[in-house]
C-alpha cells in the first residue's frame, strides 16, 4: 500500500474514530463522580468484620481470595513455561560455560560507586520487601508488590557486576522451590478454610485486633504465601533470561 | 482534580508521547521505565497507592530487565549475523 493511500485512509478513519471518542466522552461522568454500592460495601466489610485495614489487600486475599488463586497459577505457569522453554537452550552449552572461568562475565566491569550503591540497596529492598508482605493487610502493599520488591534485592547483585554471585545466592533450584512452595501453601491455606470452615478460602483463624500484625485472620499468612510464589517466578525469570544472556552468549563470542 | 492531579496527569501524556517519539528500543527502555514512574505517581496521587506500588515494581523495575536481556541478546545476534556476512564476502 502507498503513503497516499494509506493517508486517504486515515483520513477517512481518523476523523471517525474521533467523533466516536467524542461522543463516548461526552456521556463520562464527571470527574470524581462516585456511585458505586459495591465500593462502599467492600469499605464497610473490610476494616469492620474482617479487621483488615487496607482494604485492597482485604478484597484480594478475602472477599475475592478465589481469583487470587486463579492470578496466582496464571504466574506459576507462565513462569514454568518461561523455565522450560529457555532451559534447553542453557543445558545445551553447559559444557562450554563450566570450561571457561566462572570469575569473570559479560557485566563484570561495574565502576566502584555501582557496586557500592548496589551494597546499599540490597538491605534496602530486602528489608522493605519483608515489611511489605508481613504488613499487607495493615498498609498498602500485600504479597505481589512486596514479591517483586523482595525479588529486586538479589538482582541488585547483578548491577554490582556480580551475575555469578546471584546464582549462588539463589540457585534456580531453591527460586523453584520458592515458587513452588508460595502457590501451595497458598493452596493449602485454601484447604484449610474448607476443612475447618466449610468453603473453600473462607477465613478460620482468629481475626484478632485491627491494626496488630497478626491480625485479620488468614490475610498475613496468604500474603506471606503470594509473597513467596512472586519472588521465586520473579528471580526465576530473569534469572532464564539474563542466562540465555550472559552465560550463553560467552560461546557465541 | 486539584493542581498536582493535573500536573501529574500532563506529566504521563507527555511520558507516554516520548516513548512512542524515541526511535532507539535501548532508550526507549528507560523511557518506559520513567513512564512507569510517572503512572505510579499518577496512581499515588488518584489515592491507589496499592496500585502505585504494583505500578512501580513492575514497569520501573521488572520489565525493563526483561526487555534490556533480549535487546542485549538481539544487538549481539545481529552483529554476529553481520560480521559473518563481511567474512564470507
Amino acid at each position: 500500500m502507498s503513503r497516499r493511500v494509506r493517508l486517504a485512509l486515515f483520513a477517512c478513519a481518523g476523523p471517525g474514530l474521533l467523533a466516536v471518542l467524542l461522543l463516548g466522552l461526552h456521556g463520562l461522568p464527571a470527574f470524581g463522580d462516585f456511585h458505586g454500592v459495591y465500593g462502599l460495601l467492600v469499605d464497610r466489610i473490610e476494616p469492620h468484620v474482617r479487621h483488615a485495614t487496607d482494604i485492597v489487600t482485604g478484597l484480594n486475599f478475602d472477599l475475592r481470595a478465589f481469583d487470587t488463586l486463579g492470578e496466582e497459577f496464571i504466574l506459576f505457569a507462565s513462569v514454568s513455561g518461561v523455565a522450560l522453554l529457555l532451559r534447553h537452550l542453557r543445558d545445551e552449552d553447559d559444557e562450554i560455560e563450566r570450561s571457561r572461568s566462572l570469575a569473570e562475565h559479560r557485566f563484570a566491569g561495574a565502576s566502584d560507586s555501582l557496586r557500592l550503591m548496589s551494597l546499599i540497596l540490597i538491605p534496602l529492598l530486602v528489608s522493605l520487601g519483608v515489611y511489605l508482605v508481613l504488613h499487607g493487610a495493615l498498609t498498602p502493599g500485600g504479597g505481589f508488590q512486596a514479591g517483586v520488591v523482595l525479588a529486586a534485592g538479589p538482582l541488585a547483585i547483578l548491577l554490582a557486576g556480580r551475575y555469578l554471585a546471584l546464582k549462588r545466592v539463589a540457585p534456580e533450584w531453591a527460586l523453584e522451590a520458592v515458587d513452588s512452595a508460595g502457590a501451595a501453601a497458598y493452596t493449602l491455606i485454601g484447604l484449610g478454610g474448607l476443612i475447618f470452615a466449610g468453603v473453600y478460602l473462607k477465613n478460620f483463624l482468629p481475626l484478632g485486633t485491627s491494626g496488630h500484625l497478626l491480625s485479620a485472620g488468614m490475610m498475613p499468612l496468604n500474603s506471606i504465601a503470594v509473597g513467596l510464589e512472586v519472588t521465586g517466578a520473579f528471580l526465576l525469570t530473569w534469572t532464564e533470561f539474563l542466562d540465555q544472556d550472559v552465560i550463553v552468549a560467552r560461546e557465541e563470542l | 482534580m486539584t493542581v498536582l492531579q493535573a500536573a501529574v496527569l500532563i506529566l504521563v501524556v507527555v511520558a507516554g508521547t516520548a516513548i512512542v517519539l524515541v526511535p532507539d528500543p535501548l532508550r526507549q527502555t528507560l523511557v518506559l521505565a520513567i513512564f512507569g514512574f510517572a503512572l505510579a505517581l499518577l496512581f499515588f496521587v488518584f489515592q491507589a497507592p496499592d496500585v502505585a506500588l504494583s505500578e512501580i515494581v513492575v514497569s520501573a523495575v521488572g520489565l525493563p530487565v526483561i526487555i534490556l536481556a533480549a535487546l542485549r541478546k538481539i544487538s549481539e545476534q545481529t552483529a554476529r549475523r553481520e560480521s559473518d556476512e563481511e567474512g564470507s564476502e
